[in-house]
């Protein structure tokens, strides 16, 4: 920032001065730790001053809302027009009850929604599948056929209210159902919004829902993102996620920079495969991202994604239209940062955490709830979480005005030091030929094992604290009243299934594969040809087991 | 010949792809000498207890947060039993509520680790617990 000279010269003189009595306080007295970093192992200083930012310009680098480099958001209006949406991440046993959640948590003043599924849905496998036993409904809701979904989006106006789908290899498939399920309630592809999470890089690096090899994987990707383009514009067919990443154990900056190379990586992607202009698409590109316990450094890190994103866009994928610049993303508190120990301390992380969310300008916000370190989180503790935003929003304060820390001399400079950082393993990566060859060194994985490990160690030796861990240790259980998914839920489900496999035109079924799979061969688009699958009743694992057949699977190689 | 190594197979079974824990202590049995084999994410009870077996492993270790470890742990520790390998120990660790724990001791698991366990506590516990067979 621009600091006359003589502001420069006092401040220089004033830090000698202060540092003398630093100096002397800690003769008598050392400081608690040797050491001051980050939750990531960030060395942080005592005292910022005019001193580190001094190298900054006010137009070039913060700005004003609306404008680039974006750092200050998107929204001329700040939050003042519109909050954040207030999107729980929500689905467990059956479609029925997560119906349920769902209408009781916008009851509650949810302005969006949020598909958690279980993990065979995740996986791309049925109910019935041997691979599915002990899991079903378990982690989420469980979705087999279009039957199922009907039942999920009861009631739910697709119209109006947008959905998040958190689902991965299976994606051509569940959002072919919420096409289909928009088509037969007679409500236009043009009028139905949401999200499908969509982003396979960041499960090969970090979350490993996996069914594909990386390219086969990306190429699937790249048909949602056309298809969104020509017929569901107001989809985002990705969600860039550094959530899982820094869930996996990566510090804030790895997340920010595998997260930002991860959508490059689509971007290039969707022009070469598909021939698409940049300006065409990169509009409906969404991102995800972490909100851990250091407080500033969160606030920090989504300040630069936001630059490093528009300057990527502007520069160097010279796309014109400025909602290609635009970084929109999620944010949901860190669930890896929860205790089972005293679990009612997580409220509090969760808070700080949604806070610093807010504070970097999230414009989509889930709040863990405390038992989810336990289980799937039960309707009071969800209603906490919830309310945390709410009171965040109506009562702090925090949402008055746009991007209230711009120009504090800490956080801009952690701004930029992230920024920098970020760049260097973002060059490191083009270096080594884009993200899927560098997934396929291993070399995001082992980065992020490197950051995991050190930091258990640090909880260790106690350098790191988490309280109720490894600090003011509790012997004293707390019990809390825990949801359980009954075992039943799997017997009913697979019984449902069954009687639709029975009802249904199995020879059109099977029609409507086969239409797949020659999509798949001949580098068609598939998402027509899945629309039309779901809507025979052909289920998730029927459409995913042709991506495995013609593409082949893929197998975690077990990196540490 | 020095002192017989410990031989540990770190194994996720089930769908769960949360790795973290896997990972990070398969790297902390490598530090503390142990001969780490890790599966990877996705392995069904039948893969997991024919490794075990092939690798001639001294225990194995299985890492489940998705809820699945109530069928998926025992599943492993009886598939070992019926091919003769019930000499192999096996522990648990990850999500697994307290309720759950004499389920998984009763099938043969001999102990669970859950959050808030310290490396160095987990080492301790295998280097007094596990003897390499010969």
């Amino acid at each position: 920032m621009y600091f006359a000279k003589e502001v420069l010269d006092s401040s220089s003189e004033m830090r000698r001065k202060w540092e003398d009595e630093v100096k002397k306080v800690i003769a008598k007295s050392a400081d608690q730790k040797p050491r001051w970093s980050t939750v990531s192992d960030l060395e942080i200083k005592r005292l910022y001053t005019p001193e580190d930012i001094k190298d900054m310009d006010f137009a070039r680098d913060i700005g004003y809302p609306n404008q680039f480099p974006f750092i200050r958001g998107n929204q001329p209006t700040g939050y003042r027009g519109k909050f954040w949406t207030f999107r729980m991440f929500s689905g467990m046993g059956d479609a029925k009850t997560t119906n349920e959640r769902w209408h009781m948590l916008l009851k509650e003043g949810q302005t969006g929604l949020s598909t958690a599924f279980d993990f065979p849905t995740l996986m791309g496998y049925d109910s019935d599948s041997p691979k599915a036993r002990g899991e079903c409904g378990k982690c989420g809701v469980a979705i087999d056929t279009l039957e199922d979904f009907m039942q999920l989006v009861d009631g739910i106006p697709m119209d109006k209210v947008t959905t998040s789908m958190t689902i991965n290899p299976p994606a051509t498939a569940l959002w072919a159902m919420y096409c289909a399920a928009a088509d037969l309630r007679g409500i236009p592809l043009s009028k139905i919004g949401g999200t499908i999470q969509n982003d396979m890089l960041k499960e090969f690096i970090a979350q490993k829902t996996l069914m594909c090899p990386p390219d086969p994987s990306v190429k699937l990707i790249s048909d949602t993102v056309e298809f969104g383009a020509k017929h569901v514009p107001r989809w985002n067919t990705i969600s860039i996620s550094g959530y899982h990443i820094r869930e996996a154990g990566a510090t804030a900056v790895q997340e920010l920079a595998f997260t930002l190379r991860d959508g490059m990586e689509y971007v290039e992607d969707v022009i070469r495969r598909k021939g698409l202009a940049v300006d065409e698409f990169a509009p409906r590109l969404s991102f995800f991202f972490n909100s851990h316990s250091d407080f500033f450094e969160e606030i920090a890190k989504l300040r630069a994604a936001r630059r490093i994103w528009a300057k990527a866009m502007r520069d160097r994928y010279k796309a014109k239209d400025e909602r290609s610049w635009w970084m929109r993303f999620h944010t949901q508190t860190a669930g890896c940062s929860l205790t089972a120990q005293q679990p009612y301390n997580n409220v509090v992380r969760t808070a700080t955490q949604a806070l610093a969310a807010v504070l970097g300008g999230t414009q989509s916000l889930h709040t863990n709830s405390l038992d989810e370190v336990l289980c799937l989180p039960s309707d009071h503790a969800v209603q906490i979480a919830l309310r945390t935003q709410q009171i965040i929003a109506e009562e702090t304060g925090a949402a008055n005005t746009i991007d209230p820390l711009a120009g504090s001399y800490f956080v801009e400079a952690l701004t930029n030091e992230m920024e920098e950082k970020a760049w260097e393993y973002i060059h490191k990566i083009d270096e080594m030929g884009g993200m899927v060859a560098a997934i396929e060194k291993g070399f995001p994985q082992l980065e992020i094992s490197d950051a995991a490990y050190l930091f258990q160690r640090q909880i260790d030796s106690g350098e790191k604290i988490m309280i109720g861990i490894n600090k003011y240790v509790s012997d004293e259980a707390t019990p809390i009243p825990l949801i359980e998914i009954d075992d039943a839920v799997e017997t009913q489900q697979v019984e449902r299934l069954q009687a639709v496999r029975r009802k249904r035109d199995n020879k059109a079924v099977k029609k409507c594969l086969d239409d797949i799979k020659t999509a798949c061969k001949k580098g068609e688009n598939v998402m027509p040809y899945c629309i039309d699958a779901v809507k025979s009743l052909a289920s998730v694992q029927e459409i995913c087991d042709v991506y495995r057949e013609v593409y082949g699977e893929y197998r975690d190689p077990g990196l540490y | 010949m020095g002192e017989k190594k410990i031989r540990v197979m770190v194994a996720k079974p089930g769908l769960d792809g949360h790795d973290r824990g896997a990972r990070v202590l398969s790297r902390c049995f490598r530090d503390a000498g142990f001969e780490v084999i890790y599966t990877g994410c996705h392995q069904t009870p039948e893969q997991i207890a024919s490794a075990a077996i092939q690798e001639d492993v001294d225990v194995v270790g299985l890492s489940c947060l998705s809820g699945a470890h109530r069928y998926l742990f025992p599943a492993v520790a009886k598939l070992l039993k019926e091919q003769g390998a019930g000499d192999i120990t096996v522990v648990g660790g990850g999500i697994i509520p307290e309720q759950d724990f004499k389920l998984l001791y009763d099938a043969g698991l001999k102990a669970i680790f859950v959050p808030g366990a310290t490396l160095d506590g987990i080492v301790d516990w295998f280097k007094t617990n596990i003897k390499p067979r010969d």
